[in-house]
């Protein structure tokens, strides 16, 4: 079939398609026009019923918490799943990290780099377990503080090498603290159970002031522990790709 | 023990402000850009680029959350697993 044939067959289609699409789009409702009930009761009972001011946060980790942890785990899976494909082959050797032509002349990261990164990693990591540990209080949660988390760990590698990260980030430690936010998570839900309430119920104190540092029961937890998780799930993958990158060479040791 | 606690903010939003309507244009000419682009590297520069835009609309309607995620995963995480992707392949070329 000749090209002129299927441009006009395609025109065709997307005229029948944009004329199916604009009758779509003129029987969408105004914009900003909201008639579902959920929101409204949210708005009303979420502070005064888990003391939380940051009601997203309630909704991801208490009204809807059982989304959050399927959530989780995809995360946890992602970073088993890049640390399985990205593991050492037979047809692969992992050099040595010791700088094997070390008098030639490597152009050295930019100073300003270097020196604007050795700055903001402090205030990252001030920020990122701010939001973490905050997520009953403010637009934050687990997720947020943990990806800004590991963006500090990224900015370490900025300003020095490979291997200063390396240190900062042993893949032991790392996998470590993720199992322990994963399982944290899981844990919280499976005591709520043990205690005989539903799954990921609000068990703890709630505190007495919306939108202390010290309420919402659970909700504070969870972000915590979804915070490690998420911040060490990064650095795994970073990390991994890394040592990909840097290390791993081809041809049998 | 549910109390009724009525929120102040009920102002009802039902028509587009200029900045919502300029980061939607912007987001567009991002999006192609980042498509028409063909250099492999300025490919993925102009995506965290497009990830800043995503995030200032989302914070222009009105998630905080999403913003936040949006900003670190979309200009920072993405792509530097690309460019790590892209720097690996080509070390497999030479």
């Amino acid at each position: 079939m000749r090209p002129a044939q299927r441009r006009w067959i395609f025109l065709v289609g997307a005229a029948g398609l944009a004329a199916f699409y604009l009758w779509g789009l003129s029987g969408l409702p105004g914009f900003g026009n909201y008639p579902g009930p959920y929101g409204f009761i949210i708005n009303r009972i979420a502070v005064g019923q888990t003391n939380a001011t940051g009601v997203v946060s309630t909704i991801n980790f208490d009204y809807r918490g059982f989304d959050t942890v399927g959530e989780e785990f995809i995360l946890f899976a992602a970073a088993a799943g890049v640390a399985t494909v990205l593991r050492r082959l037979r047809g692969e050797r992992e050099q040595s990290t010791v700088d094997e032509a070390a008098d030639r002349d490597v152009p050295t990261t930019s100073s300003a780099i270097r020196m604007v990164a050795l700055l903001f990693t402090g205030p990252v990591v001030v920020m990122g377990w701010w939001l973490a540990s905050h997520a009953q209080t403010n637009p934050s949660g687990g997720f947020q503080g943990g990806v800004i988390l590991a963006t500090a760990f990224v900015l370490i590698y900025l300003s020095g090498e490979f291997l200063v990260l390396k240190r900062f980030s042993p893949v032991a430690l790392t996998e470590v603290v993720e199992a322990v936010g994963a399982g944290g998570f899981a844990a919280i839900g499976v005591s709520a159970v043990a205690m005989g309430l539903p799954y990921l119920k609000d068990f703890l104190p709630l505190g007495t002031v919306p939108g202390a540092v010290s309420s919402s029961g659970t909700i504070a937890l969870i972000s915590f522990f979804v915070g490690l998780e998420v911040a060490a799930a990064f650095i795994l993958i970073i990390g991994e790709l890394l040592e990909q990158t840097l290390l791993i060479r081809q041809g049998g040791r | 023990m549910i109390e009724a606690v009525v929120t102040p903010y009920t102002v009802p939003v039902d028509m587009m402000d200029a900045l919502q309507i300029t980061i939607l244009v912007l987001v567009a000419a991002g999006a192609t850009a980042v498509v028409l682009i063909r250099e492999r590297v300025r490919q993925v520069l102009a995506l965290s680029v497009y990830g800043v835009l995503l995030a200032v609309l989302f914070l222009a309607f009105q998630a905080p959350d999403v913003t936040l995620s949006e900003l670190t995963v979309g200009a920072v995480a993405l792509p530097i697993v690309l460019l790590l992707a892209l720097a690996k392949m080509r070390k497999r070329e030479e």
